[in-house]
């Protein structure tokens, strides 16, 4: 098989197993949402300062939800013996490693990019800061599902694995949450949001050259 | 050819156990009469800041901790792709000896940035670059700390310390750029620690001294900590058995 068809074919098997499934991508859709609406009822309704934290606020609560969704990468595969089956696969670990990870995006990450506008619309953002919400979205939330993945490969198993996780994974965040938020703060300052929209992009490219070899060395690390 | 073989028979724990013990004590003592001339010259040598009076004599502690918490990660980071690479299993040790060591000058750089904070910028924290990137350091030394305990399997905990240790170093140079800019346009100029005013050289000797005896004391503790972990590492083995009957 070529390396387009193992990743074609890994990424019908995860989005199969996924519509099976849909009450896990629909609990972390509701995780995003719940954790935006508690925000306003902790500081108040005060309409000024919700347009200030709006962006900051769906950027902490995507990075959340991307965070607890973590678990379902590898956990299940490796409870059933499927994930031994890949790694003792012909395929190149990355390449289906790098299937899984867009597999991953595309069942927890998308869903919280529609999502967003409607999250954004409460806080009061303007319809240019929308845009750029859900641009920054775009870049930044593969980079959670690619640098969780390897915090999910290291933890597989483990006991308080899904608490370590955060431990692990949140801190390496940081940089996607500042470069996101710090996009749509631009936006709703009339600075603009390109700066901070182009690092986005520079931090995907590195995540996306850097980690499906660290994900596979976890991995090895892990199943041995 | 004579001097590599040497070296590579200080790889194996069983002679690195009783190298370490040796060295320990010239480590510890090396750390004290430093940090005795260190402190003094903070202390009672170098003069009053005319700006912040005596509040600044903390950095002579400061200073040198943060020095060695950042210099420690990458030390250790260092250990771990030795580790990694040539599948030695004192390197593993080593990486996790010295963690908790700069886990707690990384605490001890954060406390007394505080206490000096609260007199000097009238705040004990404020969310400028280097306290924040400080403060994520932290945060990595505890990520570290608790991927190693939560693994039963010894094997296992080194290479995945390992890797996370590696990712982490790769990270810390985004993560402070990342943090620096945010800084900058969130809040302005408003408190600046690296235009600080340049420093008498009785300062900077003090300061100096000092990092060089909390770099020693770094050595010496890492260096007892690993002692502990081949010890419990090795329990089941022939020497360790003759040792400790050799002790009884």
């Amino acid at each position: 098989m070529s390396m387009l068809q193992t990743v074609l074919a890994l990424l019908r098997r995860e989005l199969t197993l996924a519509m099976r499934r849909r009450g896990d991508v629909l609990t972390v859709l509701f995780f995003f949402v719940i954790v935006a609406s508690l925000f306003p009822l902790g500081v108040g309704p005060d309409a000024k300062l919700l347009r200030l934290m709006g962006g900051g606020v769906v950027w902490v609560a995507a990075l959340l939800a991307a965070m607890l969704s973590l678990g379902r990468l590898f956990a299940n595969d490796y409870a059933d013996g499927t994930l031994e089956q890949l790694v003792l696969s012909p395929a190149p670990p990355v390449v289906w490693i790098t299937g899984k990870i867009l597999a991953h995006w595309l069942v927890s990450g998308v869903p919280l990019i529609l999502m967003a506008p409607v999250l954004g619309v409460q806080y009061g953002l303007s319809s240019e800061a929308l845009g750029v919400l859900v641009f920054s979205l775009l870049l930044g939330t593969p980079v959670l599902s690619l640098i969780g993945a390897v915090g999910a490969a290291l933890t597989l198993g483990l006991r308080g694995g899904g608490v370590l996780v955060s431990l692990l994974v949140l801190p390496l965040y940081i940089p996607v949450l500042i470069f996101g938020a710090g996009a749509v703060d631009g936006a709703m300052a009339g600075l603009g949001a390109e700066a901070h929209l182009s690092l986005l992009g520079s931090i995907l490219i590195l995540a996306f050259l850097l980690t499906p070899w660290a994900v596979s060395a976890a991995l090895r690390i892990s199943i041995e | 050819m004579m001097n590599s073989l040497n070296l590579y028979k200080y790889a194996s724990p069983a002679t690195f156990y009783d190298l370490a013990g040796r060295m320990i004590p010239w480590f510890y003592a090396a750390a004290a009469l430093l940090g005795v001339a260190g402190l003094y010259i903070g202390f009672f040598l170098a003069p009053t800041d005319f700006q912040q009076s005596e509040a600044y004599r903390i950095i002579f502690i400061h200073v040198p901790a943060s020095w060695m918490s950042m210099f420690i990660y990458v030390v250790m980071a260092i250990w771990a792709a030795i580790g990694l690479a040539f599948n030695t299993r004192l390197s593993f040790m080593m990486a996790s000896a010295l963690a908790p060591t700069g886990a707690m000058l990384t605490f001890v750089a954060l406390w007394t940035g505080a206490l000096w904070g609260r007199p000097t910028w009238g705040a004990w924290w404020v969310w400028d670059a280097r306290l924040t990137s400080e403060l994520i350091l932290f945060f990595l030394y505890v990520g570290f700390m608790a991927l190693q305990a939560a693994i039963d399997d010894p094997r296992r905990a080194d290479r995945a310390g390992a890797l996370i240790a590696l990712v982490g170093v790769v990270n810390v140079p985004i993560i402070y750029f990342s943090v620096r800019w945010w800084n900058t346009l969130h809040q302005g100029a408003s408190v600046s620690v690296s235009k600080a005013p340049s420093m008498a050289s009785i300062m900077l000797a003090g300061m100096l001294v000092m990092a060089i005896a909390v770099w020693m004391y770094a050595i010496a503790a890492a260096l007892s900590r690993v002692r502990s972990i081949i010890l419990e590492r090795e329990r089941n083995s022939q020497w360790v058995a003759q040792l400790l009957e050799g002790k009884a």
